[in-house]
């Protein structure tokens, strides 16, 4: 078809060629300035003194204790929230019971408080001024400036990830094809594990994922209750503070290309799941 | 029916159903929501009310305090308002235009809830600050980027854009093409059909993306503490304060501080979900 004519038979229901052109120029300026170009310097600042210096700031003692320690505490958090979603998720899907939805607004709670606010509130808790921290602490167990606080305050801020994601997908699957198994003479271990399980594990691997990344990556509340102890209390966004501050930019930038990596690859396996297993995951992700 | 079976019914916790395991995952998930979250929240709420309402407001009135408030929800109210701008035309040409690599484009609007904050954090520093790629052409025309409120907004920009285009988006994706067909032919051209019976539709989940990026803004640490240049009175957020005021030892004023952003962000999340409900009755879906 001639350009002429089809400008001529354009659809109603779009805009002009022109218009057209002008908010995807302005859609796609706008991500490469604020999403695509803050990304790429990550990577280049890192390898700016090239590969080399790179692997040494890698090497170095203290970041390796980093990485151990991020690990650890998603290793420990993130089960500790699956357990909690799949719970959480079970009773609230397949049941009917008062209360239900105040129980499902304060599920989404921690979302709303500030990371910052997300530490304080175990600072409170467990610091010097409070009745369980110098308890615990004459009994030999230290909380705060110390791993089970940054575990503590990382399952809070990752609190609802998988729990949202599987309340409306198990929701929308009802309860038919349990009532089924257990009519067949199933016990309810069976028939969550060979019934249910089966059923939503694409979306709890989305709410495993996206729970990791924050894990991972959480940076205020951990900042607060971690005390900044080089090689014992530091996790990787928290070195990668401390690195930038003491104007070390290509290991921070080095550190910090380890985590842009994992919110890549977080992406991307998101982005698959949602293209080939839309539909059993789809629930949890649109309102 | 009889009175005492209609009461019965009534004062029964949960309908009967055949699915077992109601009393094990309510329980777990209520004791472990009380313990994560419910008892650290309440001790924050505990700790304020032990202040005396004289302290209260001395810590609420000090001009610093006053100055973080006032600089952290009036940078999230201009990003926001940023963000429901451009997001609003990312959003649009995501769902209604053909391009190569449209996926990419929607994966890459979920990268700022993937990538960890201080990573985003220097990075925007680093592109921003007067010696940074973008903020060397800044500068050339005379404008500071970095290290005042200006960089705190680029931050929270970034921060918050996701959050407006996937509210927007599911609804957009809704719209029935026959409404559009049906003012081109009553004779709207297209700025009015857009403009008079597209936005109306979208406003309420347009007012849920700004009201959900407003709340993130306020509260975030991580990506501004970097680019903010921290100045006290000018370019100090309010979750900053918090931390320095910890750092002080000084729990009550961290306390009060805390205090009067959760509140703040108890109100947002009501007012989120009164537009919600809003919506709901006046187009019938959630926004």
């Amino acid at each position: 078809m001639a350009p002429n004519s089809s400008r001529r038979l354009r659809s109603p229901t779009t805009e002009a060629p022109f218009a057209r052109y002008a908010l995807m120029t302005a859609a796609f300026l706008f991500l490469a300035l604020f999403l695509l170009l803050p990304l790429a310097a990550v990577f280049i600042e890192a390898f700016r003194k090239g590969p080399g210096e790179f692997f040494a700031s890698m090497n170095d003692p203290d970041t390796l204790a980093a990485i151990r320690l991020t690990l650890l505490v998603a290793v420990i958090a993130v089960p500790l929230n699956l357990v909690f979603g799949m719970a959480a998720a079970w009773a609230i899907a397949k049941f009917e019971f008062k209360g239900k939805a105040f129980l499902t607004t304060l599920i989404d709670l921690p979302f709303s408080v500030s990371p910052v606010i997300s530490g304080l509130v175990y600072v409170l808790l467990f610091g010097a001024g409070s009745v369980l921290g110098p308890w615990l602490k004459s009994h030999g167990i230290e909380v705060l400036f110390a791993v089970p606080g940054i575990v503590l305050a990382t399952v809070f801020v990752t609190f609802p990830f998988v729990a949202r994601e599987l309340i409306p997908l198990m929701q929308e699957q009802g309860t038919g094809d349990e009532e089924a198994a257990l009519s067949l003479g199933a016990s309810g271990w069976q028939t969550f594990w060979y019934v249910t399980l089966p059923n939503i594990k694409w979306g709890l691997l989305y709410g495993v994922l996206l729970c990791n990344a924050r894990a991972m990556g959480e940076f205020g509340a951990v900042s607060v209750v971690s005390g900044h102890i080089r090689g014992l209390t530091n996790t990787m966004p928290l070195h990668v503070e401390i690195l930038y501050n003491e104007y070390n930019f290509v290991a921070a930038f080095a550190v910090a290309s380890l985590l842009a990596a994992l919110a890549l690859v977080t992406l991307v396996v998101k982005t698959v799941l949602e293209l080939h297993y839309g539909a059993e995951i789809a629930a949890g992700r649109k309102h | 029916m009889t009175t005492s079976a209609a009461a019965s019914v009534r004062w029964r916790v949960r309908q009967p159903s055949v699915i077992p395991g109601f009393g094990l995952t309510l329980g777990f998930s209520l004791a472990y929501l009380t313990l994560i979250i419910l008892i650290p929240l309440a001790g924050l709420v505990w700790r304020s009310a032990s202040l005396s309402g004289a302290e209260f407001l001395a810590i609420l009135t000090d001009e610093r305090t006053i100055n973080a408030l006032e600089v952290s929800f009036g940078t999230a109210f201009i990003a926001a308002l940023v963000n429901v701008v451009f997001g609003v035309i990312v959003a649009w040409v995501i769902v209604r235009y053909e391009f190569p690599g449209r996926r990419i484009v929607d994966a890459v609007v979920d990268l700022p809830f993937a990538l960890p904050t201080a990573v985003a954090g220097i990075a925007l520093a680093a592109l921003y600050a007067p010696n940074g790629w973008v903020g060397q052409v800044l500068n050339v025309f005379g404008i500071k980027a970095a290290f005042n409120p200006t960089g705190i907004v680029i931050a929270l920009v970034f921060i918050g854009l996701p959050f407006v285009v996937r509210t927007v988006q599911p609804i957009m994706e809704e719209i029935d093409r026959e409404v559009e067909e049906a003012a081109a032919t009553l004779g709207a051209n297209r700025f009015q059909t857009v403009y008079r019976v597209l936005l109306p539709g979208l406003s309420p989940a347009i007012l849920t993306g700004f009201a959900l990026a407003f709340a993130r803004g306020v509260g975030e640490y991580g990506s501004v503490i970097f680019i903010a240049g921290n100045i006290p009175y000018v370019s100090e957020i309010a979750p900053l304060l918090i931390v320095i005021r910890l750092e002080e030892f000084n729990y009550g004023a961290a306390t009060a501080i805390a205090t009067i952003m959760l509140s703040m962000s108890f109100a947002m999340l009501l007012v989120i979900n009164l537009i919600q409900a809003w919506s709901r009755r006046r187009y019938g879906h959630g926004a």
